[in-house]
């Protein structure tokens, strides 16, 4: 879920880069020098997860995972998602260098507030359903908030990208779901082998 | 996919001062990314098309790269001539196709195509560890640059994990389909790839304590700016003012 270069206009590229430089700042900040290759190696292996391909009816789907992105790094995913976004930029010509501001908000902003409101309740209960559960409130939280962040930005660079914005949410519905039930998934596993690195 | 990943070759842009490849780059792309006139994005996109030439790209790698690109663009000639207002020039139905629309859809295209290049052609020509070195020395935070240094490295060491756990699984007859048991798996797969980066996270930091980690890197790869540099960086600096010019008048 990127946004390409060249639609956005300089207002938005400008608010976004902002946004994003004053999450980065904090991110950094909050980052000791001991954990910089945590946040690297972290952020290297949710870029891997994020080529795998999930089959989805006829089609199929790569993960974001901003969701389990967040919970993991806190701030810090900030500037983890500027590193991963230049690459995907760089490797694969997603997104793109002049919309990097908007693009790592967009993904990290969900990311952060994924950390503040499901962190405590991952951290406190033991029931697997409700593990489950809250995995899946987190993919589509996390992917929701992106997409309208997303279309955000669209609409705000025109009105007449207001019918692209809304293609581009409804086609990422099915992508939540699947997210959903994967960041469900991750979270039981994680808690039932390494409950240490949700605590 | 690794720290290494780069377009190979030996052309004047690849033996350029990755420093002002950097530095031109953000000038292009953010002055093509902003233009709103035809005659500077037409300007930029034939300074682009030279530099990609010059730099003797693989037409094939550059095509597919930039065709990625316009399958998104495709989508935008489909819907913006539709939804932008303005005075129709052609009517399909009872949909009219606007003036503006079909413009600002050449606009975004235009654009799109451009910054891709510049940036494929400049940046894309540096390996990619070598650029973190060249962002640590233009005065990037350095934790940012460990960062990226770090992630570059790991993105190859997992691609070679994910692919192991792939096997793995295929030697087990998995056989992903549409159903709650290989959304499970991958799942599982995604938890697995997470731990295993954590617990290599420890091993590297321990070993990297070991040898005396302080949160500094030196940086061993030395730049030097000869005289090609400069009049490459001159040159561009240049058109860019000229551009800019033509853009505000």
């Amino acid at each position: 879920m990127h946004i390409s270069e060249g639609i956005l206009g300089g207002p938005v590229l400008l608010t976004g880069a902002v946004l994003s430089m004053s999450g980065i700042v904090y991110g950094l900040y909050k980052l000791d020098h001991d954990q910089v290759p945590k946040v690297a190696i972290v952020s290297a292996a949710l870029f891997v997860a994020s080529l795998i391909h999930i089959p989805l009816g006829p089609a199929n789907v790569h993960l974001i995972l901003n969701g389990i992105a967040g919970l993991l790094l806190g701030w810090t995913v900030f500037p983890a998602y500027l590193v991963v976004l230049v690459l995907h930029a760089m490797l694969f010509q997603f997104g793109g260098l002049t919309v990097l501001g908007v693009n790592t908000f967009n993904l990290a902003l969900p990311a952060v507030l994924c950390y503040y409101f499901f962190k405590p309740l991952v951290r406190r209960t033991e029931r697997k359903s409700v593990l489950f559960g809250a995995g899946v409130v987190i993919g589509f939280f996390s992917i929701g908030l992106s997409i309208f962040c997303l279309g955000l930005s669209l609409y705000s660079t025109g009105p007449e990208f207001l019918g692209v914005a809304g293609i581009i949410a409804f086609s990422h519905l099915p992508v939540m779901v699947v997210e959903g039930a994967i960041t469900g998934s991750v979270i039981v596993f994680l808690h039932q082998v390494r409950p240490d690195i949700l605590g | 996919m690794s720290c290494m990943t780069y377009i190979a070759g030996d052309s004047v842009i690849h033996r350029l001062d990755p420093r002002v490849k950097i530095l031109v780059t953000i000038c292009f792309t953010f002055s093509t990314a902003l233009s709103n006139n035809f005659i500077v994005l037409g300007s930029l996109f034939i300074v682009a098309l030279i530099l990609a030439f010059w730099a003797h790209l693989p037409v094939r790698l550059v095509i597919k790269r930039l065709l990625r690109l316009n399958l998104f663009m495709l989508l935008l000639w489909f819907v913006l001539p539709f939804t932008t207002p303005g005075a129709a020039v052609f009517y399909l139905h009872s949909w009219a196709l606007s003036e503006a629309g079909i413009w600002l859809s050449l606009a975004i295209t235009v654009k799109g195509n451009t910054i891709v290049l510049f940036y494929t052609t400049l940046l894309g020509t540096v390996e990619l560890s070598v650029l973190g070195h060249a962002l640590a020395q233009l005065k990037i935070p350095a934790k940012l640059t460990h960062l990226f240094l770090f992630t570059i490295r790991y993105v190859d060491v997992f691609h070679h994990e994910y692919e192991r756990l792939s096997r793995a699984l295929k030697t087990r007859c998995f056989q992903p389909g549409f159903n709650s048991h290989t959304y499970r798996t991958y799942g599982y797969l995604v938890a697995l790839l997470l731990t295993r980066s954590l617990d290599r996270a420890e091993r590297v930091l321990a070993a990297m304590k070991c040898r005396g980690y302080q949160g500094k890197f030196y940086i061993l790869t030395r730049f030097a700016m000869r005289s090609s540099d400069l009049l490459f960086g001159v040159v561009s600096g240049f058109i860019f003012f000229i551009l800019i010019w033509i853009e505000i008048s």
